[in-house]
């Protein structure tokens, strides 16, 4: 008797689950950051144009394949091709790499969220030093929170050849974050459904509590001004382009398999076009509502530092020149300047070099993303607001909830593969096969608990997967318009579905996303090779600063490493294949 | 004849002078002196002066012998001022600067800074170099302040007894870092805005719990998450186990079906005795077919 595949409990969890895939960090720390460097409101033109060439069509193929073949990855690529299962495999690898280096962060959000429940917070005041008669040294030259994120958080070391021991403290948040994921993933993927709820409604209310929050902060339209003035001049710069192409591609989770997993569980009558739709939105949707968030609070932190600025001007010039206190402000500070440096020439020659320049726009300027924006500027910004621990627990409960949806849409990518292969699945049950899924991954991820883990977790995220990414969604797209064949997709789209495929979609997945997707692994392509060495950022503890340094061979061959193993997979499996053939074909011929 | 000054002492607004001639003779003379100084409002040079007038009343009181005692006195006067004035000056020895920010800690709610101000500072330093041991005698009048600005910023030094010397600046620092808190509270301001340059501030220990917060949340959380994971796997297990119980007694009546031999009306035969049959009386047997005549 044959096994019906299992089936999402209604689609609405299927939407949800999309959606709470796709809508992960990316969206809070990444979109904002390029706003910023592309001239705020200009930039959301190639933003939307990149979506309705690009994002919509490669998603909809993606969402289609999984509901037409309902298989995994692996399966529904061999089934389109024999030879294209490497394309699978590949999406499976790059799938492990990504879950095995996203839930550290994860880890770092719950030590972030359990260290929230403290007053003061523990990232507001820098510790004091040994003999208690000034704060340390680290801290003092560096900010409080810049402290508790390179040295009580990473523990990290001053470069990628120092790999220092385990720490701890993240060992357990990371062995907990894994937990989590086991706990919502060991009933099967389509039993993410009910967790989906929370994992994609709950950011939501956070974000509309932030937003209420932020907008009603000191400042805060200082941020959203300078965010949303456009500058127009951008768009003739082609990386703002590119960058907003990478954007959509990265941020809908495309090629990993998962939107396949997903949408394999779904009836055969689902209409995933509507769907589709309606998860690109919501996902980009988000990201300018949380890019508004963002700002807010971006210009409530620069308002806040740019007036401890003045205030230290203030008191410096009180003091010099005894005047009575009070009678500086903001307002006066420039006349009084020009007066005092008139009347007192000698002393104010003195005083001049110690007057720091205060300026919003350089508070604003620094853009940031990334674990730097959500740990070091967002933690700024939240230890100067009234009732900090509050909100420390929302935003990093958010984050969490951010963080463990889009985990489980990797996991799924790897699980579900796994265990649709009769292999597994006739000596295992899924349980012990998510089991031993998850235990692999946290001890790969113990790596990134090491001192010099965030070395390589830069690693990881900026190498594993962009490249491989866009190779496999350009043979995957180059696979079901030609080699399958369009028409025959369309058609059995059509017959599943029972509406009617537009010509739009058609010519998009034929022509111009293959195009855009070669356009773009060539740029990067070339960018790597150009740029000659491959630098990385480093804490200096003396300094307190981040400086750039070069990887080390050894780290060089690891990112070569991590590109080759997913990307070979494509020919090396079709080869094989290949090969197989040709032996089962010699060996069938004596037969006949 | 030759007088000499033997000791002069200032209480409460008397000046005590006593000589001594050169036959040891010992005259005593005690005046009232009025000090004053300029209004604080009009106060616009860095130095402040102290006048001194002495209500001389020659009349009142008469020496036996004829001295230009007002001259002596005046010259005395001045002298004493002077050594005062050394004493307390900005950086002079073991003289601390102290600024106030009153309108950043208070705002609306600021004072005005005078003399009665003042004398509530010397008094609290008076009072912090009384806890010192072998100082319990430190006087309000010890407590000398000098240059005081608009910023609202001062000197002061804390002389001994004798008004001669200050004292050492390490026991009046020590005395006043002790003391810190409660001067502080006096003039509602805190470490930042009532500054003693040079004085260094004792900061606050950190609060270390014994066990640390997150450590115990995340406990919480952990028996939450293994306790959860713990009941879905057992159910899946006992799903699984009745699925394939279900499952098997499905086989199992199969392979029952399958080993009997004929079926019948799904009754197999084997299990018709046909000894224990029921007999049917509608039929009657050849016997008692033909009725007997």
């Amino acid at each position: 008797m044959e096994k019906t595949r299992a089936q999402w409990g209604n689609p609405l969890q299927f939407v949800f689950a999309c959606i709470s895939y796709a809508v992960g960090l990316g969206n809070v720390w990444r979109f904002p950051y390029l706003c910023q460097m592309y001239g705020g409101g200009s930039f959301l033109i190639p933003y939307f144009i990149m979506l309705i060439v690009e994002g919509m069509p490669l998603l909809y193929l993606e969402l289609a394949v999984g509901q037409r073949m309902r298989q995994g990855s692996i399966g529904a690529w061999r089934t389109i091709s024999p030879y294209l299962g490497g394309v699978g495999v590949a999406s499976v690898v790059v799938s492990f790499f990504l879950a095995t280096y996203y839930n550290i962060i994860n880890a770092w959000g719950f030590w972030y969220l359990f260290n929230s429940f403290q007053d003061p917070l523990p990232w507001s005041v820098c510790p004091l030093n040994g003999n208690r008669t000034g704060y340390e040294e680290e801290c003092e030259k560096a900010s409080s929170t810049q402290y508790f994120w390179y040295r009580k958080t990473l523990n990290i070391s001053p470069s990628i050849q120092d790999s220092g021991a385990v720490q701890w403290e993240p060992a357990l948040c990371l062995i907990l974050a894994w937990m989590m994921v086991y706990l919502c993933i060991l009933r099967g993927t389509e039993k993410v459904g009910k967790v989906a709820y929370f994992t994609a409604l709950l950011p939501y209310c956070v974000l509309i509590i932030y937003l209420v929050r932020g907008l009603t902060l000191h400042g805060a339209t200082n941020g959203l001004m300078y965010m949303f003035t456009p500058k127009v001049e951008q768009l003739a710069n082609p990386k703002a382009w590119i960058d907003a192409a990478t954007q959509i591609f990265f941020s809908l989770g495309l090629g990993f398999g998962t939107l396949i997993a997903f949408a394999s569980y779904n009836e055969p009558s689902n209409n995933c076009q509507k769907h589709t739709i309606i998860v690109s939105i919501v996902n980009s949707a988000t990201s300018i509502f949380s890019s508004v968030v963002t700002f807010s609070i971006y210009g409530f932190k620069a308002t806040f530092n740019y007036e401890n600025c003045l205030n230290k001007v203030i008191l410096l010039l009180t003091n010099s020149f005894d005047l009575e206190d009070g009678f500086l402000t903001a307002s006066n500070l420039e006349q009084v300047k020009g007066y005092l440096a008139s009347t007192y020439p000698s002393k104010y020659s003195e005083v001049l070099p110690l007057l720091q320049n205060c300026s919003l726009e350089a508070e604003l300027d620094t853009a940031v993303q990334g674990t730097g924006l959500a740990f070091i500027v967002y933690t700024e910004a939240i230890k100067n607001m009234e009732v900090s621990q509050l909100w420390s627990v929302l935003y990093f409960f958010m984050l969490l909830m951010l963080g463990v949806g889009s985990m489980l849409g990797n996991t799924a990518a790897v699980l579900t593969p796994l265990t649709d292969s009769e292999v597994l699945s006739s000596h295992l049950p899924k349980e012990a096969i998510s089991g031993l899924l998850c235990l692999v991954n946290c001890a790969v991820g113990l790596l990134f608990t090491m001192e010099a883990g965030s070395y390589w977790f830069d690693i990881f995220n900026d190498y594993a997967v962009t490249l491989s990414l866009l190779l496999i969604v350009l043979v995957e797209t180059l696979a079901v318009c030609y080699v399958y064949g369009l028409r025959r997709f369309g058609a059995e789209l059509e017959a599943m579905t029972s509406s009617t495929l537009s010509w739009y979609w058609k010519v998009m997945w034929a022509c111009v996303s293959p195009l855009l997707m070669v356009g773009l692994f060539l740029f990067y392509l070339s960018d790597y090779i150009l740029s000659g060495t491959l630098q990385y950022q480093a804490w200096d503890a003396t300094q307190g600063r981040l400086v750039t340094k070069d990887y080390p061979t050894y780290a060089l061959a690891v990112i070569g490493l991590l590109v080759a193993s997913s990307t070979m997979c494509i020919p090396l499996v079709a080869l094989g294949t290949y090969i197989t053939q040709r032996l089962q074909k010699g060996a069938s011929f004596p037969l006949a | 004849m030759v007088l000499f000054l033997s000791a002069v002492s200032f209480v409460a607004g008397h000046t005590f002078v006593v000589l001594v001639d050169e036959e040891d003779r010992r005259y005593f003379k005690q005046q009232e002196i009025i000090l004053w100084r300029k209004a604080p409002g009009k106060l616009r040079k860095q130095r402040t002066n102290f006048h001194l007038t002495s209500d001389l009343n020659p009349q009142t009181h008469s020496l036996p012998c004829d001295f230009h005692s007002e001259r002596m006195l005046w010259l005395f006067f001045f002298l004493v001022t002077a050594v005062r004035a050394e004493l307390c000056q900005p950086d002079a020895e073991n003289a601390f600067k102290v600024r106030l920010s009153i309108r950043t800690a208070l705002g609306d709610k600021a004072y005005v800074w005078d003399t009665n101000e003042e004398y509530l500072f010397r008094a609290m330093v008076a009072f912090s170099m009384r806890k010192v041991p072998n100082r319990e005698t430190t006087e309000i009048s010890h407590v000398l302040l000098c240059n005081v600005t608009q910023r609202v910023s001062f000197w002061f030094v804390v002389t001994d007894p004798s008004k001669n010397h200050t004292l050492p600046a390490d026991e009046v620092q020590s005395a006043i870092r002790m003391n810190r808190n409660r001067i502080n509270n006096v003039f509602f301001l805190n470490d930042q805005t009532l500054e003693f340059l040079k004085i260094p501030s004792t900061l606050a220990p950190p609060t270390d719990p014994s066990v640390p917060i997150w450590i115990i949340i995340f406990g919480v959380i952990f028996c939450v998450v293994i306790v959860a994971t713990t009941l879905l796997i057992l159910s899946g297990i006992r799903q699984r186990r009745r699925q394939n119980k279900e499952s098997s007694e499905v086989d199992d009546a199969e392979d029952k079906l399958e080993n009997m031999g004929t079926i019948a009306n799904s009754i197999p035969c084997d299990s018709l005795n046909m000894k224990g049959g029921h007999v049917n009386d509608g039929f009657m047997t050849e016997d008692e077919r033909l009725t007997p005549l």
